[in-house]
């Protein structure tokens, strides 16, 4: 393709298909990222309890 | 920690110097209090052109895209704690709240404070909700928004001032419309931080492709959360450092959980706002302008401030270290106040020959000195005087 869009289809067809790979890389990324986050913590004081001074 | 009964010799001895007002802080703070006031003599006396280099390429210049655009993304603290303290019931930030929105007061008063200098006939401002073309502009929802925010802000604050004035019923009165308060800020801060990106979609010929987009609006707000975080972050250290002794035990004892709590949330927005800016450049196909020096430029932002600042909120919040998510705080901010002026100016006009491009003049720059003077001076006296960084000792069992 060089680069060139001839027509909107064939610039739409790229840049969708461009944009879905990555959203589904990003939707890998975030749980890789969201469990190297969390897998050290502990279960802190519940926000539901009496809060105390 | 006792509390001084409000009277008239007490407030006589706020104002009476004494040989410990003069410290290298206070020497400096005057001296820029001095030459910002020459400078504001000077802007009304002769006008915009007397003091600024605006012209008809670049209207908006640096007290838009400093005062205004930072300031407002930089007093996003005040929503992002009031909504997750009182609307997600995080009460564990409750000691982090009233500092966040004694900042976000501060902060949209000394937004409005410097539009003043800014806007050609200041006492016009209020002429959009009077005088006005059409109720669709952008601007009119910006200004509509940020007037009624500052309302519901100063009303936040209240409080704290009424309990240091000793007006209980007041204060009850006022603490009892928190949520409402809180709910009202949180819809008006969508609003206005996404607008202020939506006034920039009018000039798609003016901003370079790589900041220009579409999405302007969503990256406004996602980025006005990141500067909330991070605000909370880096305004509680500077807290904790020189105004140690006001805190009270449960500020002091909170304040790490608030640190990582925010470092945590902070991190996951940033990723959020990372892969939404690379969206962004994939939607509209604009991979091949990443080569060019803009491109360079934007790769410093988008990988230096955003990316960097990211896994160093993501490592700080895993490892429990304070510094490192301190100092992604101080990244972070200086991202948004980056990011902000290379929409505002530095990516904007960039067809133009350098010598039609805009530099603020000193002057300017001075003003925008003196506003963030002011408000240090206003943050301290407030918080070394009120019930801000700890509990009034009639009150600690109010929330």
């Amino acid at each position: 393709m060089d680069g060139i869009f001839y027509t909107l289809q064939d610039f739409m067809t790229f840049t969708k298909g461009s944009a879905y790979l990555l959203i589904i890389a990003a939707l890998l990324g975030i749980l890789a990222f969201w469990r190297f986050l969390t897998e050290r913590e502990t279960p802190s004081v519940r926000d539901d309890e009496p809060h105390h001074h | 920690m006792s509390q001084p009964v409000v009277t008239v010799d007490y407030l006589k001895t706020l104002f009476t110097p004494d040989k410990s007002w003069l410290t290298p802080f206070n020497i400096v703070a005057s001296i820029i209090l001095v030459l910002g006031g020459l400078v504001t003599l000077l802007r009304f006396t002769g006008g915009l052109a007397a003091v600024t280099n605006l012209s008809d390429y670049q209207p908006w210049g640096f007290w838009i895209g400093f005062d205004l655009l930072c300031g407002v993304a930089l007093a996003a603290g005040g929503y992002v704690t009031s909504a997750s303290c009182y609307i997600f019931g995080l009460k564990r930030y409750h000691s982090a709240v009233r500092p966040a929105i004694l900042t976000a007061f501060l902060g949209y008063a000394l937004v409005v404070f410097a539009l003043h200098y800014d806007v050609g006939r200041p006492w016009r401002l209020p002429y959009p909700f009077i005088i006005q073309s059409g109720t669709t502009s952008v601007l009119f929802e910006v200004g509509g928004c940020v007037a009624l925010y500052l309302t519901v802000l100063f009303i936040e604050f209240t409080p704290a001032a009424l309990e240091w004035l000793g007006l209980k019923k007041a204060r009850n009165l006022v603490a009892g419309l928190t949520l409402m308060l809180t709910i009202f800020g949180v819809i008006l801060s969508t609003l206005h931080q996404s607008s202020l990106g939506a006034l920039f979609l009018i000039a798609p010929s003016k901003l370079h492709p790589l900041w220009y987009s579409s999405y302007l609006p969503v990256y406004f707000f996602v980025s006005s959360i990141i500067a909330g975080l991070s605000m909370v972050i880096f305004e509680g250290n500077l807290s904790h450092k020189y105004l140690h002794h006001k805190m009270d035990k449960t500020h002091l004892e909170e304040h790490d959980n608030v640190v990582f709590g925010f470092g945590k949330s902070a991190s996951f927005v940033l990723l959020g706002y990372f892969i939404i800016k690379i969206i962004g450049i994939a939607m509209d196909n604009n991979w091949h302008y990443l080569a060019s020096g803009y491109g360079l430029w934007f790769l410093v932002e988008l990988l230096g401030f955003v990316l960097l600042p990211c896994l160093m909120y993501a490592a700080g919040a895993r490892e429990k270290n304070l510094k490192t998510i301190t100092k992604a705080s101080t990244i972070a901010v200086c991202g948004i106040v980056l990011n902000r002026l290379n929409i505002s100016l530095i990516a904007f006009n960039y067809h133009l020959p350098w010598k039609d491009r805009y530099f603020p003049s000193w002057m300017e720059i001075m003003i925008s000195v003196f506003v963030i003077t002011i408000g240090v001076l206003v943050f301290r006296f407030i918080s070394t005087h009120m019930p801000i960084l700890y509990e009034h000792p009639d009150y600690k069992d109010a929330h």
